[in-house]
């Protein structure tokens, strides 16, 4: 049997998962003895029931969901033997670990289940805006490192323009043109004037802190009640699907921002793949020079590209403001736009590979909460840790080739290529 | 002489046109968001009056806490006029290791976003070693710094190591590896081992007296001997880079990799061997920075020094004395935002805004070029794009 390289990594991979689910197994499931009970709640509001809550003895849930994880790995394995992705495969077996952790971690304790999930949908909301907005501009060939810089912007603005308009719709109006004016900037200096990308995304993030914070005090603190007490959004249940179980509260009752997003990640998934303009832009982002030759003005589109990056993560960072507690906080956004970055490479810079990402950094950040606030007796920071561990191994290589587009962050001028 | 001046004019009148821009437009920053100028709005004259002033005061707050306050001076102790100096000379000396941290990395066409971590790992090894042991006075300050230097050029190391196996991007592993260092410390304070006997918040105990760096002029002022280091290490990375072999493959290197491997030059090593003296330098910083003017270890011990460091290394072109005199100037705007702080309505923040626009006008010479129509420009070491596949 001859294995390709993409092959033999996804056996690595599959082998790590395996040692890591026999280390479950004897970890939680035999070396601890205790005859408590783990409860996983499901019911978070009024939406229709089919269990309220499930309860399980601790060790045999863990020595059953670390069975399953090995049982997943091998499938896995022969999926690859198959010539087939064993996607499936790992990520049930991934799942399986983390039941097995949570019987081990909650004995005698109780996890809301739907909360948790609905908390991590929410933690992931400005993850999706930011990495959304890296791909559009990276997958056009620009590295954008303002991605945080670009959400805050678009959090002041919200906040500000809300508290002082006290309306949350000029709020949700402002904040994409916020984000845009990062991106013209970024947009400028790395088209017109060649400067370093990383560089200058970094300096940007840097003007957008310092901007934000010098304002925050001169302004925001001393006349808050005009400056920042903005209004927010109230969730809005969409009717039938918004009572599902489970996904219900999760997906489809919240507020208009997270709708938007759905819309956003919809049309970036199909302009992206089955448009001209998809077309254009992937071809930009990988080769500007075969681009060109065809009549497509590179850095037109780069430009243009880079500004609608900007209205998205914008507006992702309305989210922070309008769309949950309403005023502005000193650096609130507190280094989203980086796991956002991260998410996006997680995902290969794909739209969905992004989202997914930023939907299990979101599941990590919301447990390490939910775990610390329970009582467990792992450290929350170690936890909290887990998104950023995740990303380096994943640029290591050992979920896959990761591979930015590859013409990123290389300025284009006709004739020098 | 006249070459000379043109040699002088043209390395020195890019930073100094971005200056000037970086102050005008922070200044349009000051006076338009102050309540006392904006009420003058619908008088032009006693508008641009009160905004002058404001922003000079703001300015003048920023000169007086970082160089010499005349109120501290008077009679017989007119010396301690230069005690914002002296704070201004302590704020630089980790910034000036933390920004040689990442010229250095620059020089080998590196980007180490990662010093903050390093200067935290470092920072712990020194709180370590110097309030867990006991040696003689100069012994315990070598051994606690070399344990900074150590732990953290394991951690600039291992992005050296990863880059060079797997080609992980450095600027991604960095960024993760600084969440991973602050999340790191919240952890560690918490543990018995590092945690103060009978306190709650996360403070480590005090270094030993015998660990602690001696002070330089006196009991009155906190400058300490960490600055003697400090440029001492950045003598070292001018020695290493401009009169050695592996300075030489360095620079190479960064010059150009594919060049360098052909003409038989280990990239890989020359990575590893970068990432981890970047981060002994990052690591000695945050030793430097406890030993000589903390004394003792804190959840916030990082503050902005790593994060700093990349504006004050692009200040200074990557040329170590160029990072020192940035890092002096970065330090004395850190310290005199302060002053303005309390004695201005003026926010430290805007010293942010500052530096930010200094080294966005600093790597594009193109606009500072076209705005102030000059034509002698230095412009050939302007930080040019490489992207991440390169």
């Amino acid at each position: 049997m001859v294995f390709s390289n993409a092959q033999k990594r996804q056996l690595r991979l599959l082998a790590v998962v395996f040692v890591l689910a026999l280390g479950a197994l004897y970890q939680f499931g035999f070396s601890s003895q205790s005859s408590n009970k783990t409860t996983f709640g499901f019911q978070l509001g009024k939406e229709w029931v089919i269990i309220h809550q499930w309860v399980i003895q601790s060790t045999t849930g863990s020595r059953i969901f670390a069975g399953l994880a090995i049982v997943a790995t091998i499938l896995g394995i022969f999926l690859v033997r198959a010539n087939k992705s064993p996607v499936v495969g790992t990520g049930f077996a991934a799942f399986a670990l983390v039941m097995s952790f949570l019987c081990w971690a909650a004995n005698g304790k109780f996890i809301p289940m739907t909360g948790l999930l609905q908390g991590s949908l929410m933690l992931a909301v400005p993850l999706i805006f930011g990495s959304m907005s890296g791909l559009l501009c990276e997958r056009s060939g620009v590295i954008n490192i303002a991605i945080e810089g670009q959400l805050l912007a678009g959090a002041f603005a919200s906040g500000v323009v809300a508290s002082l308009t006290h309306k949350t719709t000029f709020g949700l109006i402002v904040a994409p043109l916020a984000g845009a004016t990062i991106s013209l900037l970024l947009a400028t200096f790395a088209i017109k004037f060649s400067v370093d990308q990383v560089i200058l995304g970094f300096v940007l993030n840097v003007l957008v802190i310092g901007l934000t914070d010098f304002l925050y005090k001169k302004l925001l603190i001393p006349y808050q009640q005009t400056w920042n007490t903005g209004p927010s959004f109230s969730r809005i249940e969409i009717p039938f699907i918004g009572k599902l179980p489970i996904i219900g509260p999760i997906f489809f009752n919240q507020t208009i921002i997270v709708y938007l997003m759905y819309l956003i990640v919809g049309i970036i998934v199909f302009a992206l793949f089955k448009t001209k303009w998809g077309l254009r832009t992937r071809a930009i982002g990988e080769h500007p020079t075969a681009a060109d030759s065809v009549g497509i003005d590179v850095n037109k589109l780069r430009f243009r590209n880079v500004l609608i990056a900007g209205l998205v993560s914008g507006l992702g960072g309305a989210y922070f403001t309008v769309g949950s507690v309403g005023s502005f906080g000193k650096e609130m956004t507190a280094g989203a736009g980086f796991i956002a970055l991260a998410a996006l490479i997680f995902g290969k810079w794909s739209p969905m590979g992004a989202v997914t990402a930023a939907l299990l950094f979101g599941f990590a950040d919301n447990l390490s909460g939910t775990l610390t606030i329970i009582g467990v007796s792992i450290p929350s920071e170690f936890m909290l840790m887990v998104p950023y561990i995740a990303t380096i191994i994943a640029v290591s290589g050992l979920v896959g080739r990761v591979r930015a587009p590859a013409a990123d962050g290389v300025p284009y001028s006709r004739g020098s290529h | 002489m006249k070459k000379f001046w043109n040699r002088i004019a043209g390395t020195a009148l890019l930073p100094a046109l971005s200056f000037l821009l970086a102050f005008v437009i922070s200044g349009l920053f000051i006076a338009l968001s102050d309540a006392k100028v904006l009420k003058e709005a619908s008088h032009p004259l006693k508008f641009m009056t009160t905004a002058l002033s404001t922003v000079g005061n703001a300015y003048l707050a920023l000169f007086q806490g970082s160089i010499f306050d005349p109120n501290l001076a008077h009679g017989h102790t007119v010396w301690q006029g230069f005690y914002p100096l002296s704070e201004t000379i302590v704020t630089a000396t980790p910034l000036i290791l933390t920004g040689l941290a990442v010229a250095l990395a620059f020089q080998s066409g590196l980007f180490n976003i990662g010093a903050q971590g390093q200067f935290i790992f470092g920072a712990i090894g020194a709180s370590y070693v110097g309030f867990h042991f006991h040696f003689s006075p100069v012994l315990h300050v070598f051994l606690a710094l070399g344990a900074a230097i150590a732990l953290s050029a394991l951690y600039g190391g291992f992005v050296g190591l990863l880059k060079a196996r797997t080609g992980a991007h450095e600027v991604i592993v960095t960024i993760m590896l600084n969440y991973i260092a602050g999340f790191f410390i919240l952890w560690i304070l918490k543990t018995t081992t590092f945690l103060r006997p009978r306190r709650i918040d996360p403070i480590a105990p005090e270094v030993n007296p015998s660990a602690q760096l001696p002070h330089l002029a006196g009991a009155n002022f906190r400058l300490h001997a960490g600055i003697l280091i400090a440029l001492l290490a950045a003598y070292f990375v001018w020695w290493l880079l401009n009169r050695t072999t592996i300075g030489f493959q360095f620079r190479a290197v960064g010059a150009n990799a594919a060049a360098a491997k052909t003409a038989g030059i280990s990239v890989s090593r020359v990575t590893i061997a970068t990432m981890a003296l970047c981060g002994a330098l990052a690591g000695l910083g945050g030793g430097v920075h406890v030993l000589g003017s903390e004394h003792a270890l804190t959840a916030d011990i990082g503050g902005s020094f790593g994060f700093d460091a990349i504006t004050v290394a692009l200040l200074g072109r990557a040329k170590p004395t160029g990072t020192v005199l940035a890092a002096l100037l970065f330090g004395a705007l850190r310290t005199g935002g302060r002053t303005m702080q309390s004695n201005t309505t003026t926010p430290l923040d805007i010293v942010l805004v500052i530096q930010a626009l200094i080294v966005l006008f600093i790597a594009a010479p193109t606009l500072v070029r076209f705005i102030f129509r000059v034509k002698n420009l230095k412009t050939k070491d302007a930080m040019t794009a490489k992207g991440w596949n390169g």
